[in-house]
């Protein structure tokens, strides 16, 4: 809960306030802000949403009615349910919440329950609910997931729904308003409560919220003074490549002593590693500074957050992981490192600093290398501008549906129909059709596949009364233990051996664990580790002396840029000079627009030219990361089935650099919309990023388990069938799948983002501009830095590694025997 | 078809791209650990629901690869089938498939832990089976010579130039070869890993399995 401002706003009340909370704010010298009184006065409407800026008592204003409904002591039982998409979020909530009705003498109980919550306490929870719990949307789907949850929330009153723009436009949001379907059913008259920061579409918000088709009550608070952000000046230029920020670290040295408390962002979890321990290693004056980030183990994170909330650490370095409203310790200056590439997410982590209404938040931008720079101004005028990007509805999927119908069987038998009408009072969920439902039921039941096998083969089996339940109740648990729809790359925990007292560290992603030899030095919690070994699959480590560790490559999540900010970038490119951006890069610009051009809004710019032994394309789309990948495996497609041997391509936010062994000739065939389209046609069902994008969703489905009773195997074969295979034989023997479908529909929005693909390819019409250069262009050169190069798997492939072979044949001094 | 012809024990043998092994000096094709039922066990054992198509995708490959090279024996190395339920459970145009695959000519089924009991379904069943120099059996066992096994699925990973390339792949040394699972749904061991290179001689070889397979030393 944040601080009420001290100012006298005086409004009238029209519902009065119970005597104890009305004198606890007397006696403070404080008074109800204008949203909080409006939040009181429409109670009791169906649904409320209340948009207002960090620091403006949004919280107080979603708990006030519920601490007035319950002053009197009379409700027995839980009232009212707050969720968050953070756990600590609402272990904060819960520090805030407890003082003040302590203060106030309201007979209240308020408990949280996460992730985090011992199995005993939740016992006792499911037991004997508080007045208020605080939750997640996680544990809240396993609470409803439970037999007794009709019993847990029949009294239910209140629903508040925090931070409900960062869970809008995701899956965790979707599972949560089918959460939310279950509970209005189990206790009709629930009232809900959403709580979110500004955002460009508030009904759009409201719809998701809302029980369909009830209205929703959208109150905006005053936005507060406009924020003092500016680009940090350093004296070294940003680096060509890379998104760690490093040269900067002088720089953010300083800034962080003139400042109580700064908070420094960064959007990769490796990168913050990276730049805690640089930054560590240039920490002079020894400053107490922290590093808070999602792969920590929790005993870590604890330690960071209770410092922070003691005041006693001048910085954090921390990711996403702290994006969100929790109000600790004194911060003064934020300092987003790398481009934001979203202005929300932006102006979410300025209003970070100064977290009091009416005082502008400081921050302060480092582009982590020279094209950011651009992408840095462009944020910066969005933010001055105030706009943001825009919010678009989406249908509510149907691999979270599959995961929702098998949480519900798990609670006990159902009726179908009760359960499709129930669905579809989700916003997201209000257009399903029947036939999609069947299909996810049919999936959950059976694994919905057109041949059908044994009277076993069954999940789900309908009882001659009609309700469908599970066919073994022991499923049940297995269910539970799988609810979810973050789906990360697999993790291992990371721990220090066991002779050194085995604490725990982190955990980083398998592929980064697979690479790792003997010997190997890392970096995680902002300490070098050096790698000792694998024991029941966890990671050991112990300390090292090393001062160079081989790099944390274990990664955050990456976000494309959105279309607001590369349509700005474009705009900008289109001036003649730039005298806003710094003497290095209105130089760049300069030189790209003499020895090739600039790139333009309704053009595509396609140069080609040789370079190391290999010939490049470089295409400039400027549709964001996954898009640019896509066009990336669609060129290459195209250029393997005309015999062009590509090798491989790389993709960033604003331009696709393919290389291979030949020459395209005049490239832009490749980019002909028709050609696209039919590539993409043939190619979508066959290619890489539909196989990764299956896998999250036969997750999320059920079609494949991450946990298992009794845990996992311990003789290192995997005891799982590749995804991909699955994926492969569903093509072959049953292609009207139904996660096939759910495959292709999660891609084009997704990783595949072909809709921006599509909408440039609207954009740029027959104006395609070749260029054929002698060398690489300055708006190339840094592509060739880039991490995350994709390779082709065609002929290429083969090719290197029967070389490779050869070489170590060779080496060993071993010689093949003739080919028949 | 891109075979890959090597020597062990003095015998001229061929990877297939497959997976399986051709010897045609015998007129032999030996293929190990096809699972088949494998879905259905684990829907049986109340696990996940997998796309029940994994017995016909690889049925279908041994048809291809019986095609072609026509063996006169053909030597199924041991877990042929997920569990002895699988086996029994087959549906009948899977078992009429098999039928077909099987005549005219010999049919071993090395028994495998998975399926350690005889199968209704004809061919000889065997413990192990010795053929001239190689002896066929399941599970490798220590110091034996000229033994061909599965078992194990062996895989290997390789980086090459920033790629990181994961195969299924045959091992073999001067003593002891070991095939990698023929199934569809088989996930697999990295030969790196200490069942498998302890097994291994110093000098063992990989083939990576492909089109067409290639040779390597064994990636430790």
């Amino acid at each position: 809960m944040a601080k009420p401002a001290r100012m006298a706003i005086l409004h009238p009340m029209t519902r009065p306030l119970p005597p104890q909370i009305t004198g606890w704010f007397a006696t403070r010298g404080w008074s109800i802000h204008p949203h909080q009184q409006a939040m009181l006065d429409c109670a009791g409407a169906p649904c409320q949403l209340l948009i207002a800026p960090t620091g403006g008592g949004k919280t107080m204003a979603g708990f006030l009615p519920t601490l007035a409904e319950l002053a009197d002591g009379r409700h027995t039982g839980l009232h009212t349910l707050y969720i968050s998409p953070l756990k600590a979020l609402a272990a904060d909530i819960k520090r805030n919440l407890t003082g003040p009705i302590a203060q106030m003498g309201l007979p209240i109980r308020v408990e949280d329950r996460t992730g985090d919550t011992t199995a005993h306490v939740k016992r006792r929870q499911r037991a004997d609910p508080p007045h208020i719990l605080l939750t997640t949307p996680e544990s809240l789907a396993l609470l409803v997931s439970y037999p007794d949850a009709e019993r847990i929330f029949a009294g239910l009153s209140r629903v508040i729904v925090d931070e409900v723009h960062a869970l809008a436009e995701s899956k965790r949001g979707d599972q949560l308003m089918l959460a939310l379907s279950r509970l209005s059913a189990l206790a009709p008259g629930l009232r809900r409560v959403g709580l979110s920061a500004t955002v460009e579409d508030p009904p759009a918000i409201a719809r998701i919220l809302a029980r369909h088709p009830d209205p929703c009550a959208i109150l905006l608070a005053d936005p507060g003074p406009d924020p003092d952000i500016a680009m940090l000046q350093t004296d070294a230029p940003p680096p060509w490549a890379g998104g760690g920020g490093r040269y900067a670290i002088p720089a953010v040295l300083e800034e962080i002593k003139r400042h109580r408390t700064t908070l420094i962002f960064h959007n990769t979890r490796a990168q913050a590693e990276l730049f805690f321990h640089h930054l560590w290693l240039a920490n002079d004056a020894q400053l107490p500074i922290g590093i808070h980030h999602g792969a920590l183990a929790r005993e870590q994170r604890d330690r960071v957050e209770q410092a922070m909330v003691e005041g006693k650490l001048r910085a954090i370095v921390c990711t996403g992981s702290l994006d969100l409203g929790i109000d600790w310790g004194d911060v003064d200056l934020v300092i987003q490192i790398g481009a934001p590439k979203n202005v929300k997410r932006l102006v979410q982590r300025i209003g970070r600093a100064n977290h009091r209404y009416n005082a502008p938040s400081k921050a302060l931008i480092v582009p982590a290398n020279r094209f950011e720079v651009i992408e840095c101004k462009a944020a910066l005028d969005a933010v001055r501008d105030h706009t943001l990007d825009g919010d678009s509805d989406h249908d509510g999927p149907l691999d979270v549906l599959c995961q929702h119908i098998l949480i519900r069987a798990a609670a006990g038998p159902f009726d179908a129909d009760d359960l499709f009408a129930e669905i579809r009072t989700a916003g997201a969920y209000a257009n399903l059709s029947r036939e999609s439902f069947e299909r996810c039921l049919d999936f959950a039941a059976t694994g919905g596949y057109a041949l059908r096998a044994y009277d076993q083969w069954q999940r789900l089996v309908q009882r001659p009364d009609g309700l469908w339940q599970l066919r073994d109740p022991r499923r049940a648990l297995r269910i539970r233990m799988n609810i979810g729809t973050i789906v990360d790359a697999d993790k291992m925990q990371v721990r220090y051996q066991k002779t050194r007292g085995g604490a725990p560290l982190g955990e980083v992603e398998e592929y980064f664990a697979a690479m790792l030899k003997r010997g190997d030095t890392f970096l995680i919690g902002g300490q070098i580790v050096r790698y000792e070994g694998m024991r029941d699959l966890v990671v050991e480590v112990s300390r090292t002396p090393t001062q160079k560790p081989k790099i944390a490559t274990f990664m955050g999540t990456k976000f494309a840029t959105s279309t607001q900010l590369s349509e700005r970038i474009l705009a900008m490119f289109a001036q003649t000079d730039w005298p806003d951006l710094p003497q290095h890069t209105r130089d760049w610009l300069a030189l790209q627009r003499r020895v090739s051009r600039l790139p333009e809004r309704d053009r595509l710019l396609v140069e080609s030219f040789a370079h190391d032994g290999r010939e490049h394309v470089v295409a400039y789309g400027f549709a964001g990361r996954n898009a640019q990948q896509t066009l990336g495996l669609l060129i290459t497609k195209r250029m393997e089935d005309l015999g062009l041997d590509p090798m491989g391509f790389v993709a960033t936010d604003y331009a696709t650099l393919i290389w291979g062994l030949r020459a395209p000739g005049d490239p832009k065939h490749l980019f002909s919309r028709d050609n696209l389209i039919d590539t993409m046609t043939a190619w979508l069902a066959d290619n890489a990023v539909m196989k990764r994008t299956f896998k999250a969703s036969a997750i999320i489905a059920g079609l494949i388990e991450r946990n298992q009773p009794g845990g996992p195997r311990k003789s290192g074969r995997q005891a799982t069938v590749s995804t991909d295979i699955l994926y492969d034989t569903l093509r072959k023997y049953d292609p009207g799948h139904v996660m096939l479908d759910i495959t292709r529909a999660e891609a084009m929005r997704g990783l595949v983002d072909f809709g921006r693909i599509e909408a440039m390819l609207a954009r740029i019409g027959d104006r395609i501009d070749h260029l054929r250069l002698d060398r690489v262009s300055p708006l190339a050169a840094p592509l060739f830095l880039e991490p995350g190069r994709v390779p082709i798997a065609g002929m290429a492939d083969q090719r290197l590694l029967e070389a490779e072979a050869a070489r170590l044949m060779a080496t060993a001094g071993l010689t093949e025997a003739p080919r028949s | 078809m891109t075979a890959l012809p090597f020597v062990f024990r003095a015998q001229i043998l061929h990877a297939l791209p497959s997976g399986g092994l051709h010897w045609p000096a015998r007129d032999l094709l030996c293929v190990a650990d096809l699972h088949l039922g494998k879905s259905d066990r684990m829907a049986r054992r109340g696990g996940v629901l997998l796309p029940p198509y994994e017995t016909v995708e690889t049925l279908d490959r041994l048809a291809q690869d019986i095609a072609l090279l026509a063996p006169a024996t053909v030597i199924c190395l041991g877990d042929s089938f997920d569990d002895l339920t699988a086996a029994q459970g087959l549906t009948d145009p899977v078992r009429d498939h098999l039928t077909s695959l099987m005549a005219g000519r010999r049919w071993i089924w090395v028994l495998g832990n998975h399926d350690p009991g005889p199968l209704d379904l004809g061919g000889t069943h065997l413990a192990e089976h010795r053929n001239g120099p190689l002896m066929f059996r399941h599970i490798a066992e220590p110091g034996a010579q000229g033994e061909v096994s599965g078992h194990y699925h062996p895989k290997l990973r390789l980086q090459l130039r920033g790629r990181s390339i994961t195969r299924r792949c045959l091992l073999f040394d001067d003593t002891r070869l070991i095939l990698p699972a023929y199934g569809a749904y088989t996930g697999g061991l990295f030969c790196d890993r200490p069942e498998l290179s302890g097994l291994m001689g110093a000098a063992a070889e990989a083939i990576a399995i492909g089109a067409p397979p290639v040779r390597l030393p064994m990636p430790r």
